[in-house]
């Protein structure tokens, strides 16, 4: 290998970037999907904020609630603000104008809810237990028992929850980055693939490949084409994957203990670098068959089919049932792991020995890939006219 | 300064025979011109020469040594098949070009800028090259061919297709390099063009040469002509003062073309034509390439075919 070798392949990548750099395709596609990772997250979190943050007023008589309905709704997971009103009265004033959700007073007649038009049954549930859980503490107090040691037994005979398909829990975060791993992965994948494939073509029919050739092997052209093009693919996924995790970040969308998301954000750049080589070779190998943009799709059809079956089922069945055997077994295939095993481990639970299976396997494919299409390519790219056969195209290298 | 050799080439694809052992060489400084018709294996010799296509056998030298990868690179090439990148502008794809063969950017950006200019084209550097006429687009492909200062040139039919402006500029050019020192070898079908720019030329026929030389040995290679003129003689088909050991190809009037049968015999038709009369007319016919070319692609023809050849298994 002459030292002229990596001089030729930056030279030829860094014509693939300028080229891509200056495509309006290329920078829309980006934008696009960036906004999507950003203002998605941002529009759910505004809309879903009209359903938290009750607020709660609480009479002067009823005050001795006040410490218990906070701990016990905080601990129930609802969020409520609560307040002391001065009189029932100013207290209903300010349910009428909306300023509070309810106003909870205690007269003879007991703990009283007042409400618009209707209660929220959480808030209501909790302010029947904190009220019931303070008349039963004056009466063992009347007793004289001890009301600690009764709370205490009280607790204990609260059932505990058994799972019986622990899977089933619905994670919305977890679902959330899967799919748009998934589907972020398939599209770079998809786009950048095609973009090698079209220049492969592009260079065969405008003929300039001869002249190319006439001064670099056909492997420098293809290996700088590669590199180049993935190297802005590769920014692509950074800035999507780095937008979508940040706004995740930011808005407090994901539960840390649920959803790792330094660890997602991670593999899904491997795994679009490991897809990403496998199909550029060989799409790239497969694009030297033709001489003719028209006939690209025809031959790149049997990979985007390839690609399509992981995709449809990384974005259909794993984030919901991320152990459902056609999820598990595709997910070690070469070809098909790229886009289907970053989409279970945004869902979690992977084990560790299937992902390294799952890697191993991919990176052991990537050099036959290499070796294979750059034979094809070899054999195919000088030549015009019809469709070579791979056979010829092999037997021509 | 060296000879590009080409020795012995064969190559087959599939059981069709392009070249059979074709060998000649181009010196250093000479525009040699390559003359053949379609199929004969010009572009196929090229396409070896550039290292674009592998030969079966046979060997491509450079002053001496075979030429490989490192030395191709100072090759400077116009393929068959014209080809640039259609949307690259004329100036990035040049300056591009002259990198990949190994030039600096500043040194690229100056030839680039050099040869647009020479070639007329630099008002269009900043355009694409699709939007350039097709004349034009052949003026930037010979500036691609040029643009990395290539030590020895192999250019395909550079002339078809363009305009005689811009017959004149490449004509010029070719001279230019070969007189500094480059050799240069391109094929044509004008032969005319070939006669009047080149210091050599081949003729190729199924894949061998069957002549290399200048015009002017070529010109010895058929039978040599004269023409002799005494007016008022008459316009019989062969006049009865013609001696018999000469033939006569050809007549206008009193103006009389011939071929000696045996080595000297013009001169007694010159001795028989001054008994005739005064004689207006004696010299050596300088016959044109394109009859030249004529001659020896019809003994070609008319060669019995080779019995190994139509045996031979494809290799
Ligand atoms: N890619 C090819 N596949 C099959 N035959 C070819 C190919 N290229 C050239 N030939 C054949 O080789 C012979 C020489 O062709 P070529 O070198 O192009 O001739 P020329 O340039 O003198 O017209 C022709 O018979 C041609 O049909
Ligand atoms: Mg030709």
């Amino acid at each position: 290998m002459s030292d002229r070798t990596w001089p030729a392949i930056r030279l030829v990548a860094s014509r693939e970037i300028q080229r891509l750099l200056h495509s309006k395709a290329y920078i829309v596609t980006t934008v696009l999907l960036v906004a999507a990772v950003v203002l998605g997250p941002v529009a759910l979190s505004l809309v879903g904020g009209d359903d938290e943050g009750q607020q709660v007023g609480f009479t002067p008589a009823a005050s001795s609630l006040t410490a218990g309905v906070e701990s016990a709704s905080a601990a129930g997971g609802t969020d409520m603000t609560t307040s002391a009103v001065e009189d029932r009265a100013a207290g209903e004033q300010a349910v009428t104008d909306g300023d509070l959700d309810a106003l909870v007073d205690v007269t003879g007649a007991g703990t009283e809810i007042v409400v618009d038009s209707s209660v929220d049954p959480a808030l209501e549930a909790t302010v029947a237990a904190v009220s019931q859980q303070q008349t039963l503490t004056a009466a063992i107090e009347e007793l004289g028992g001890d009301p600690a040691a009764v709370t205490g037994s009280v607790a204990e005979s609260a059932p505990t929850v058994t799972a019986l398909d622990a899977e089933d829990e619905f994670d919305p975060a977890g679902f959330i980055s899967a799919l748009a791993t998934g589907i972020l992965i398939f599209v770079a994948i998809m786009t950048s693939g095609q973009l090698i494939a079209q220049g492969v073509v592009e260079e065969k029919q405008s003929r300039v490949v001869e002249i190319l050739l006439s001064t670099l092997r056909p492997w420098q052209l293809m290996v700088g084409k590669v590199a180049g093009i993935g190297l802005v693919a590769l920014v692509q996924v950074v800035l999507v994957v780095g937008a979508g995790a940040g706004t995740a970040v930011a808005l407090d969308l994901v539960d840390p203990d649920v959803v790792d998301l330094g660890a997602t954000a991670a593999w899904a750049v491997v795994w679009f670098l490991i897809g990403f080589v496998t199909y550029a070779f060989a799409l790239g190998g497969a694009a030297s068959l033709v001489s003719r943009q028209e006939d690209v799709g025809a031959v790149l059809a049997p990979f985007t089919a390839l690609m399509m079956v992981p995709y449809i089922v990384g974005v259909s069945i794993a984030p919901y049932a991320p152990d459902s055997p056609v999820v598990t077994w595709l997910s070690l295939v070469p070809f098909c792991s790229p886009l289907l095993m970053p989409v279970r481990m945004a869902v979690g639970g992977v084990a560790g020995w299937e992902v390294a299976v799952s890697v191993g396997l991919a990176l052991a494919t990537i050099p036959v890939v290499i070796w294979l299409a750059s034979r094809i390519y070899a054999g195919a790219v000088l030549s015009s006219g019809a469709r070579i056969k791979v056979k010829d195209a092999l037997r021509a290298a | 300064m060296g000879t590009l050799e080409i020795d012995g080439l064969t190559k087959s694809y599939g059981s069709r025979k392009a070249l059979r052992g074709t060998s000649f060489d181009v010196r250093s400084g000479e525009i040699f011109g390559f003359v053949g018709s379609n199929g004969a294996g010009k572009s196929t010799t090229m396409r070896i020469v550039l290292g674009v296509l592998m030969p079966d056998a046979g060997e491509v030298r450079w002053a001496g040594r075979p030429v490989d990868h490192a030395l191709r690179r100072r090759i400077g090439y116009m393929p068959e098949e014209r080809g640039l990148y259609p949307k690259m502008k004329v100036g990035e794809q040049l300056v591009y070009l002259a990198r990949l063969h190994g030039l600096s950017k500043a040194e690229s950006v100056a030839s680039m800028e050099r040869w647009t200019s020479t070639l007329g084209v630099d008002e269009r550097r900043d355009d694409e090259v699709q939007k350039l006429s097709l004349g034009n687009q052949q003026r930037v492909q010979l500036a691609a061919a040029l643009v990395h200062d290539p030590e020895i040139l192999v250019l395909d039919e550079p002339f078809s297709g363009l305009d005689p402006v811009a017959v004149d500029v490449m004509s010029g050019v070719l001279r230019e390099r070969a007189h500094a020192g480059v050799p240069v070898l391109f094929s044509s079908h004008q032969l005319e063009l070939v006669e009047a720019l080149c210091d050599r030329v081949g003729i190729i026929a199924a894949g061998a040469m069957d002549a290399v030389g200048t015009v002017e040995e070529l010109r010895s290679i058929g039978n040599p002509q004269w023409v002799v003129d005494v007016p008022g003689t008459g316009d019989a088909s062969t006049p009865a003062w013609v001696p018999d050991d000469v033939r006569v190809v050809g007549r206008s009037g009193s103006r009389i073309t011939f071929e000696p049968r045996t080595p000297g015999s013009e001169q007694t038709v010159l001795r028989a034509a001054l008994a005739q009369g005064d004689v207006t007319e004696f010299a050596r016919v300088r016959r044109p390439l394109t009859e030249l070319y004529r001659d020896v692609v019809r003994v070609d023809a008319d060669r019995p075919t080779d019995p190994t050849t139509a045996t031979e298994a494809s290799a």
